[in-house]
């Protein structure tokens, strides 16, 4: 009763219809703008080789074929493989970062833990501070050998300051301290507090902070440009993959005199090309806007200083 | 709490508040994200020496060899020489400048958006927009640079073929990845619509928090959409702005690397826009080898970054105590 009357009475704060309509346009045309170059690539790939040469890149082709796929479905020795390797990657990576993540998390959430305010800063100064470029390269490179290897592509981005903070701040709002007293009072270590009290009550907020784990590692190309060598193809992630698709496009079309015709007709076709790019993509564009609402509630308690 | 104490005298393990076997447990549960830490965060702290040696490697020995004995320290000269070079005036012009727009654009677009955003009348129209508007945000910018592609390749792109820009001169169609004027402001461009999806929904989450109740009351009194907006809206975003602020301000020195050297594909033409910082310390140390030139922008980039978000900080706290991040 009360909300239908706190409807009612908002419902005369509304704007003008005709506002109504300018504002709806507005976040249409902006919505089209961030949809259409995902569609024009999308129709690419469905096109046929022969109306990108004549036509080029556009929103009405010629003809449609799938011989890009077709293509693509054949390289599962390059593609399948790079595919793999992004999947491997970004699964090992999550479990990895959610482990460290929540630990740390739950560690700096407990009220009575001694060395909770060094933690923090601990944490924290990363935030502000970093080596640099240079300096974790040679330390990942070199003296951790981490060069070529897949660990390269794990291990540096693992952990999150900020998810910590996340997570801490999630145990501390949304974990009730009786809980945790009394299952000590039963004689409980932390740990198996920690691993059957806490994180089955605490879902939401692993499956947030995975997400995030999840997206940034299946986008990751940074780790692999910097620790892995041009010519070990069966470690690249997908997005690498088109990285370096690109670099060597762009090395034979300058070159093009000098190549023989055999070379010239490795370079995969227009359409192949955004067919990877679809391929790439696909996962992440079908499946954010169910996970949508989790990242929302990551962000407000992100933004909310814990 | 009566029944706590009446059952400690019971245990026979050690007490239960905050005790030490308690602590070392906890340390425990934390200690491989400690030795993450120490091992990818704070090892590298050290390599700033690196800025101020002059880094020679010796083949068959290791880097760490090389950096202790076959370097010598050469004090500020690295960053003398840095100044120095044609490349310093133009990373600090890119960076800074791009960064003061994307800062500026980067709250008034999304705040505003996210006002006007709560006024749609149709929910279900309002909620597609927004999932819409979020993809970019979760596309990497290797597919961002391929979406541009699309539009900007030299025969084939879209705009050439429909709009058929030509050169004057030579008559071939416009080469869009060697026109800096262009770019300078397609940048922008770029970076706005990547964030504004993200960056929209922090803002209409802190709305949505705000009670409803003060909007009746002012309604009461007569005001206005836009005296709403200006009285209640804003001023309860204020904290969130500034967090928000004080973070962009922070990493003033930052760029970020996909955006100006993935999505421009690297093109030598661009350099004079697209070389910001974090570009000039990739290429110096991957594709020149110039470990000395790299580490001292990166020494610079870390620490001025660092003053600067202390700095942001302290006088947002001074505006408002509740606003600052530490």
């Amino acid at each position: 009763m009360a909300k239908k009357a706190k409807n009612s009475v908002l419902k005369y704060t509304r704007v003008k219809p005709l506002t109504n309509v300018l504002i709806s346009c507005l976040f249409i045309f902006l919505a089209l703008i961030c949809l259409m170059p995902a569609l024009l690539v999308l129709i690419v790939s469905f096109s046929s080789e022969a109306s990108i040469r004549m036509k080029g890149y556009s929103f009405i082709p010629n003809e449609l074929s799938l011989a890009a796929y077709a293509y693509l479905a054949r390289q599962t020795g390059y593609i399948g493989r790079a595919f793999l390797n992004s999947i491997g990657v970004t699964v090992v990576g999550t479990v990895i970062g959610l482990v460290t993540t929540s630990t740390m998390g739950f560690a700096l959430s407990r009220p009575n833990y001694r060395l909770r305010t060094f933690f923090t800063w601990f944490i924290f100064i990363p935030m502000l501070f970093s080596g640099g470029l240079v300096a974790s390269y040679m330390i990942n490179a070199h003296i951790l050998r981490l060069k070529d290897t897949y660990w390269a592509l794990i291990l540096p981005i693992c952990c999150s300051s900020f998810y910590c903070i996340i997570m801490r701040t999630f145990f501390q709002t949304t974990v009730p301290d009786a809980i945790i007293e009394s299952a000590k009072i039963d004689g409980a270590r932390m740990i198996r507090i920690f691993v059957q009290i806490v994180l089955p009550i605490s879902l939401p907020a692993i499956a947030t902070i995975g997400l995030f784990l999840t997206f940034a590692y299946w986008n990751d190309w940074m780790m692999a440009k910097y620790y892995i060598s041009g010519n070990k193809h069966d470690l690249f992630p997908l997005q690498y993959v088109l990285i370096s698709l690109e670099e060597n496009i762009s090395f034979l079309t300058r070159n093009a005199q000098n190549m023989t015709a055999g070379t010239a007709s490795n370079v995969p076709s227009e359409t192949v090309r955004m067919a990877m790019v679809v391929v790439s993509v696909v996962p992440i564009a079908l499946s954010y806007p169910f996970f949508q609402k989790y990242f929302v509630s990551g962000l407000t308690i992100g933004a909310v200083k814990g | 709490m009566s029944l706590t104490k009446a059952k400690q005298p019971a245990k026979k393990k050690s007490g239960s508040n905050g005790s030490s076997f308690d602590n070392l447990e906890i340390f425990l549960l934390h200690l491989p994200t400690t030795i993450w830490y120490l091992i990818f965060c704070y090892a590298p702290m050290f390599g700033v020496v690196i800025a101020f040696k002059n880094y020679k490697p010796r083949p068959g020995k290791s880097f760490l060899w090389a950096l202790l004995n076959n370097s010598k320290w050469v004090g500020f000269d690295n960053f003398k020489f840095l100044f120095k070079s044609s490349y310093f005036p133009i990373m600090l012009k890119t960076t800074i400048l791009y960064n003061i727009v994307f800062i500026i654009l980067g709250i008034l677009i999304p705040v505003t958006l996210a006002i006007l955003f709560n006024e749609i009348y149709s929910k279900k129209l309002a909620k597609t927009c927004q999932t819409m508007m979020f993809l970019p945000h979760f596309l990497s910018w290797v597919v961002v640079s391929y979406f541009v592609y699309a539009f900007l390749a030299t025969d084939n792109g879209l705009i050439n073929r429909a709009f058929h820009f030509v050169e004057a001169s030579t008559g071939q169609n416009h080469n869009w990845y060697q026109d800096t004027n262009f770019w300078m402001y397609f940048l922008v461009f770029l970076n706005v619509w990547k964030g504004m999806g993200y960056s929209m929904v922090v803002y209409m989450a802190s709305i949505s928090g705000i009670d409803g109740e003060l909007y009746e009351a002012a309604l009461i009194d007569g005001a206005s959409k836009t005296q709403q907006v200006k009285y209640i809206t804003l001023p309860l975003l204020r904290p969130t702005i500034s967090i928000m602020f004080i973070m962009a301000v922070g990493n003033i020195f930052r760029s970020d690397f996909g955006l100006f050297y993935q999505a421009t594909r690297n093109s030598g033409a661009l350099t004079s826009v697209t070389q910001t910082i974090d570009v000039y310390v990739y290429k110096a140390l991957l594709e020149q080898s110039n470990v000395n030139l790299s580490s001292a922008a990166a020494f610079l980039q870390s620490t001025v970054g660092c003053i600067t978000i202390v700095a942001a900080n302290l006088i947002v706290k001074k505006i408002d105590p509740e606003a600052g991040l530490f």
